[in-house]
């Protein structure tokens, strides 16, 4: 498709307006984590990386990112899990209340966090689990499990139906058909959905704040920063924050997006 | 085709059916295919021919009658124990794994050591005269290519029977031509059974020692292509395989030759089998396009029925003729493109077509 040189020029324009749009609070945020003067003002002040220093002077905030970390990875784990079982549930059989069983699996994310971070405690708390750190990861399961299950339920949708069959008339049992065949072809929506789902569990703030009891996440602890003092802390301990998660789904895009080009690349 | 008396069928078809529910896509079918031949299941799309393959191959489980495999009763037998290999319309070849990988795929299942799996797999690659690519991507093969990366696949378990389910769909026509001499060769060498899946008679009767057309879950005719082509059992057959002219009709005579009277005239015809003719009888005339002559004047001959041209299709040495007969129905007539560049054949034309009385086909009548 050709566009005219005059509007090529405005649509770029405009992109580059939206972009702006989008990435100026953290583009600032991150300036003023690396400038040296206590309180957000023009004209800055020279460049400093005590900030950074601070933050990781704190005892709190290396717990918070060691528990982050834990739970993240543990989240990634058993929620791409759950997903790649329910995607194949939905791929494989044909059942009677199979529109229902997917719309309940896809419900968590719409439910408003702090109505679930609420549901969670009252449950959690119930039942004698709240305040550990694998309270957030059920919590956290639970809310990242349908992610992961949308990502690898489309890369299933593209599977040839014929390939498990193939793997059973070469001598494949069910099992061996899903290690040999099903798993493979599905290897980059798994790793894309882990990042993902590791990418959501790390930001997520409302579901952690109810349920951590004393096991801060990152999010967690940089609100208590945030009310107790305010300094450029904040703005160091946040930019950390989105470089990881935005590199966890930067990766999640480039490993799917390569598959995909690879294979529309070449054709029949 | 190795149907000495003694030969006992690699495998049988006795009383199978398959229904979904109320439909049924296999009804009763009995069905003996012998050791070492080249049998094609040719049928319309939904006749049944891909679920009896598929049946065969442990994917689809008899609603009824028994399937037996060297005499062995095989309804139980899951397709993972059964070696029936089968290559797949859409090839189904792994993408994720190597040309290499993919055909070793049924040798790793069956547990056989690494280096020899390297090894027989190579073999095939060989043999198929791929081994150059061995360590590409699936996704870089040609469309040819990747029928032998299958086939390769497939046999590289050794199987006594091969299962062939539409294989050559995705190739262009010439492509098709060399494929089809491919696997006729590779049949001949191993000597294994073929069973081949297809709508295409070309590629049906290229290749294939008996054939067996299916209309609607029955099997109508088995038979050498020849047999298939010169003597269809029934209109069904008649209609489908090759271009035949179907007159209806009934016997009015029954001396020497018969004489059957249609909608278009009289014609005489051989008693080209044992069966009873009664004057009455109803039939049909099948009369192959083929062993048509045409003239533009009336010839005093017999079986001379007057045309009239409609349209002709151009394929080379070959024309086909579409005509229309007196009553309004269709006449076809095929022609060496030489013979008919003195005609002036042009729409609405008039001309004649005749044939002999003994290459008439009978069909119909008491119960054939």
């Amino acid at each position: 498709m050709s566009v005219r040189p005059g509007k090529s020029l405005l649509l770029r324009g405009y992109v580059v307006l939206v972009f702006i749009f989008v990435f100026t609070p953290i583009l600032t945020s991150f300036v003023f984590s690396v400038n040296s003067d206590r309180f957000p003002t023009i004209p800055l002040g020279h460049f400093t990386t005590h900030w950074y220093e601070t933050i990781f002077a704190d005892p709190d905030v290396w717990d918070a990112f060691r528990i982050s970390a834990i739970v993240s990875i543990s989240v990634a784990v058993l929620a791409t899990f759950i997903g790649f079982c329910t995607a194949y549930t939905d791929y494989r059989y044909n059942f009677t209340g199979k529109a229902f069983y997917l719309s309940l699996a896809l419900l968590p994310p719409t439910i408003p966090l702090v109505i679930m971070g609420l549901a969670m405690l009252a449950l959690l708390a119930r039942i004698n689990m709240s305040g550990e750190i694998y309270s957030i990861v059920v919590s956290h399961v639970v809310l990242c499990s349908p992610f992961a299950m949308a990502v690898i339920r489309m890369r299933l949708a593209q599977i040839d139906p014929d390939l498990e069959s193939a793997a059973w008339n070469l001598g494949a049992s069910n099992w061996r058909a899903m290690r040999e065949v099903i798993v493979p072809f599905c290897r980059p929506a798994i790793a894309s959905a882990f990042c993902l789902t590791a990418a959501v569990s790390f930001d997520e703030f409302a579901v952690a704040w109810f349920v951590s009891g004393l096991n801060k996440t990152v999010p967690v602890i940089i609100l208590e920063i945030l009310q107790g003092n305010t300094d450029p802390q904040i703005n160091a301990i946040g930019s950390i924050v989105f470089i990881t998660s935005m590199t966890l789904v930067i990766l999640a895009q480039l490993i799917l997006m390569r598959k995909t080009i690879n294979q529309t690349a070449t054709g029949i | 085709m190795n149907q000495t008396s003694a030969a006992r069928p690699l495998v049988s078809f006795d009383g199978v059916s398959k229904h979904y529910g109320s439909v049924v896509a296999v009804h009763t079918m009995n069905l003996e295919i012998y050791e070492g031949e080249f049998l094609a299941l040719m049928g319309p799309s939904g006749c049944g021919k891909t679920t009896s393959l598929r049946m065969l191959a442990g994917l689809e489980e008899p609603s009824e009658g028994e399937i037996r495999l060297d005499g062995q009763r095989i309804n139980e037998i899951s397709s993972i124990e059964r070696d029936t290999p089968m290559v797949w319309q859409s090839l189904a070849l792994f993408p994720f794994l190597s040309v290499q990988k993919n055909v070793e795929f049924g040798l790793k299942m069956r547990a056989i050591a690494v280096e020899e799996r390297r090894q027989r797999a190579r073999k095939w690659l060989e043999r198929m005269e791929i081994l150059e690519l061995a360590e590409r991507d699936i996704s870089q093969l040609s469309g040819g290519q990747r029928q032998r990366v299958a086939l390769a696949r497939s046999l590289v378990t050794e199987p006594r029977i091969l299962l062939l389910d539409e294989p050559l769909t995705a190739l262009d026509a010439n492509l098709v031509v060399r494929m089809q001499g491919v696997l006729a060769r590779l049949q001949k060498e191993l000597g294994i059974t073929f069973v081949y899946v297809t709508h295409s008679q070309s590629e049906a009767f290229a290749m294939s020692d008996r054939v067996v057309i299916m209309s609607q879950g029955r099997i109508e005719q088995i038979g050498s292509p020849k047999a298939i082509y010169r003597s269809p059992a029934s209109r069904f057959v008649a209609d489908f395989v090759g271009a035949n002219n179907i007159l209806s009709g009934s016997i009015t005579e029954t001396g020497e030759d018969l004489k059957i009277s249609t909608a278009v005239g009289e014609f005489h015809c051989e008693k080209n089998s044992d069966r009873d003719f009664n004057t009455g009888d109803t039939l049909d005339l099948v009369i192959s396009a083929d062993l048509v002559q045409i003239s533009m004047e009336g010839p005093e001959v017999q079986n001379s029925l007057r045309c009239r041209f409609i349209s002709e299709e151009f394929v080379g040495s070959i024309v086909t003729i579409f005509a229309e007969l007196e009553d309004g129905s269709d006449f076809k007539v095929q022609a060496r493109q030489r013979d008919l560049a003195n005609m002036a054949l042009e729409e609405g034309a008039a001309f004649f077509a005749s044939w002999n009385a003994a290459d008439a086909h009978l069909i119909g009548g008491n119960g054939a």
